[in-house]
């Protein structure tokens, strides 16, 4: 597997890294390898595709690329070894309804969770924590994925701040991008700076779609100086741990959920292409062996916002579709008519962000 | 019982005295000095010295594959090398090395940005990115000897300035203007295939790329060595007051150094473009311009040089990736090495000229 970030960085590298483990864990005689930071920042001079080279040398039978940013090394490298089974963990060149569908590239599979459903309940945890009604979202580069995800996080914040914590005031909902999936000095914003920001400007609760734990971090440090703020973490299931009084939750990805059957079929020689886009096992969001997404409560969150959020969970899985019109796109163009809901498409490929959202819903 | 006390420690120390002050094993013992303090941090670490260096020896060239990959990463740093030896033998540090890699990369990207579409075919469009890159690493540095000559701004605070001012425009552009529709993620989308440097079959390195870095010591060697620009340009680097009072237009030298400087380092990073990455992105430049410039110190104005030289760094940086993937450790360990092994030869040298002016004041004397 080849990770974006270091295997530790308590987010989407250490989650998908988990994933792994858990494969080699459940399917008997399989080895994980792996080789983290694999970005132009920390190896400016080795591509993602020269990094899985250096894996099949070293024997792997399938490469996994565990982010977005590898998706010109997942062609390169898909076309290179037509024999060598890749999945793209968060890609869509294998979606034959999708706009990026890659014909060609038949050995190449694409898993990702519906983190929608995460960043709702993120959304909805932190709009029955806020006081000052303003919640910030850190966002990383703007593209299709992350627009979404703010988008989600917008739309569970709204329903749960107007339907379950019953305010009638309008809820301030910014997204402020840093640029990358990390920081990077001199390149990036600084997303300790941007949390601070929020935090010094009236926004209580933060919430992290970073890689990392900028957020919670700095969430912590405010709280050390009598300032009631909160964040919201992303990716792993333990990412609160680092300060877990800050800490609201957690939406995070179980990889092994999708992973294991993938990898299983390719051992029994059953393996064909194929889109995973899989959601939570709304039975138990939080069974490691069958919910691809999950919603991990932590301390900072309150009782009883928590009885609250997992009322919200039970309409969610009961059918409750955010992605309901009408809704306009922030430019005011129309997203959805009167009771008109999204495609998997719509919502995949998110144009922008929402009516009622500030921040860039392109890069100015 | 007699003996001779003087003897034996006298020749001991003359053999010490000689090792000292010869280039050659000088320069064998900062190599032994360098893998020594290595060993010791690794060591340190608590991992083999002997396994870290077995893979790294792998990593670069332990498979047809590895080498391919060690021969398309030596390609800019020997480029950005052998650049540097026009500035270092005119006396000046073309710091501004890595912005004037970066400006290559954006004119030659912005050449098939602008191109690409048109009737012209893609071998044309290589051809007519590859001069733009070269166009925009020489005038990036002519700014910075411009700066120099006339401004009397040194050129290592010039060539930082323009660092900055070139990730600056190549931050705007690739978030900005040049960016794929719609996102914004450090990078803009790669160029068709057709305006690729041509690629050895399941490789990732260019002949054509090669052939340049080759041509490239050629023509350095040539002109530093075979011809009366390069040995003025040595006079202007020796001593420029006496180079000028001799009728030598120094200003002028140091200018034009530095443009063919600019010239190499546009002509990597058009390379990154056209024969590497295929896109424009942050950190394009691949710290070559400051890698280059350790090259260039070590290789004391000698070209060829310079080849192996650059092909040890290379495979020290190409070799650590696979540090990561077998042992857990950070490839920045290969940094490390790099930088011990500059200090040690550096402290070599200084050792060597003390020693050499010693002897010289003894048998004057």
């Amino acid at each position: 597997m080849l990770l974006v970030g270091p295997y530790n960085d308590n987010g989407w590298s250490t989650a998908t890294y988990e994933g792994g483990l858990y494969v080699q864990a459940q399917i008997p005689n399989t080895e994980f390898i792996y080789a983290d930071n694999v970005n132009i920042a920390s190896n400016p001079n080795t591509t993602a595709a020269q990094f899985a080279e250096q894996l099949l040398q070293r024997g792997a039978k399938v490469i996994i690329f565990n982010s977005d940013d590898m998706k010109d090394g997942v062609s390169e490298f898909s076309k290179a070894h037509p024999d060598v089974p890749v999945i793209w963990l968060s890609g869509d060149y294998a979606w034959k309804d999708g706009q990026r569908y890659q014909a060609d590239l038949t050995n190449e599979s694409d898993i990702m969770g519906e983190m929608e459903y995460g960043k709702m309940m993120a959304g909805c945890a932190a709009a029955l924590t806020t006081k000052t009604g303003k919640i910030g979202f850190l966002g990383p580069l703007i593209n299709d994925e992350t627009r979404r995800l703010a988008d989600a996080a917008f739309l569970g914040a709204k329903y749960c701040w107007e339907n379950i914590a019953e305010q009638t005031t309008p809820l301030e909902f910014k997204v402020t991008w840093i640029g990358m999936w990390f920081n990077i000095p001199g390149v990036t914003l600084d997303p300790t700076q941007v949390a601070d920001d929020f935090y010094t400007n009236g926004y209580d609760v933060v919430i992290s779609g970073i890689d990392s734990t900028e957020a919670v971090v700095e969430a912590n440090k405010f709280q050390g100086q009598g300032k009631e703020v909160y964040a919201v973490q992303y990716d792993y299931k333990d990412a609160c741990k680092v300060a877990p009084k800050a800490c609201l939750g957690v939406p995070y990805f179980n990889w092994g959920v999708a992973l294991k059957p993938m990898i299983q079929s390719i051992i029994d020689g059953t393996y064909t292409r194929q889109f995973v886009w899989q959601g939570p096992d709304w039975k138990d969001i939080n069974n490691a062996d069958t919910s691809m997404v999950g919603f991990q409560k932590s301390d900072g969150l309150s009782a009883d916002a928590s009885t609250k959020l997992d009322q919200f969970i039970s309409e969610l899985a009961g059918g409750l579709n955010l992605w309901t019109g009408p809704m306009n796109y922030q430019d005011g163009t129309v997203f959805l008519k009167e009771g008109e809901t999204a495609t998997p498409q719509q919502i995949w490929y998110m144009p922008q962000l929402l009516e009622g959202m500030l921040g860039d819903s392109v890069a100015k | 019982m007699v003996t001779k006390p003087a003897e034996r420690p006298e020749s001991t120390g003359g053999l010490i005295r000689t090792l000292l002050t010869n280039r050659f094993s000088s320069i064998v013992i900062a190599v032994l000095l360098s893998l020594a303090a290595t060993w010791i941090v690794i060591s340190v670490m608590g991992v083999e010295p002997v396994r870290v260096f077995s893979i790294m020896l792998n990593g670069s060239v332990g498979s047809v594959d590895a080498v391919t990959q060690l021969l398309q990463s030596w390609v800019p740093l020997v480029l950005a090398s052998s650049g540097l030896l026009f500035t270092f033998t005119a006396g000046l540090w073309n710091i501004g090395m890595e912005g004037q890699i970066e400006m290559g990369a954006i004119f030659a990207y912005g050449a098939i940005h602008f191109l690409s579409g048109t009737p012209l075919s893609g071998p044309l469009v290589i051809i007519i990115a590859t001069f733009s890159g070269m166009l925009g690493g020489a005038l990036w540095a002519y700014l910075v000897g411009l700066l120099k000559n006339y401004g009397n701004v040194n050129e290592i605070f010039g060539g930082l300035g323009f660092n900055f001012i070139a990730d600056a425009v190549l931050l705007f552009l690739v978030y900005g203007p040049w960016k794929p529709a719609g996102v914004a993620q450090g990078s803009t989308k790669m160029i068709e295939s057709q305006y690729w440097l041509p690629q050895l079959p399941g490789s990732y390195l260019s002949l054509w790329a090669l052939g340049a870095a080759i041509v490239g010591i050629l023509i350095v060697a040539v002109v530093l060595k075979g011809t009366y620009f390069g040995l003025k340009l040595k006079a202007v680097g020796k001593n420029a007051k006496a180079s000028f009072m001799m009728g030598i237009p120094t200003s002028r030298y140091m200018l034009l150094s530095f443009i063919l400087c600019g010239l190499f380092a546009g002509l990597a990073g058009s390379i990154q473009v056209t024969g590497f990455l295929h896109v424009l992105r942050n950190s394009i430049s691949g710290s070559y311009g400051y890698v280059g410039l350790m090259v260039g110190m070590l290789a004391n104005y000698q070209p060829w040089v310079v080849v192996p030289i650059s092909l040890v760094f290379t495979a020290l940086s190409k070799g650590a990736t696979g540090l990561g993937i077998d042992l857990r450790l950070d490839s920045n360990l290969s940094g490390v090495i790099q930088g011990l092994l500059v200090i040690f030869v550096l402290l070599m040298e200084g050792v060597r000229n003390r020693l050499s002016r010693g002897s010289k004041g003894i048998s004057h004397g």
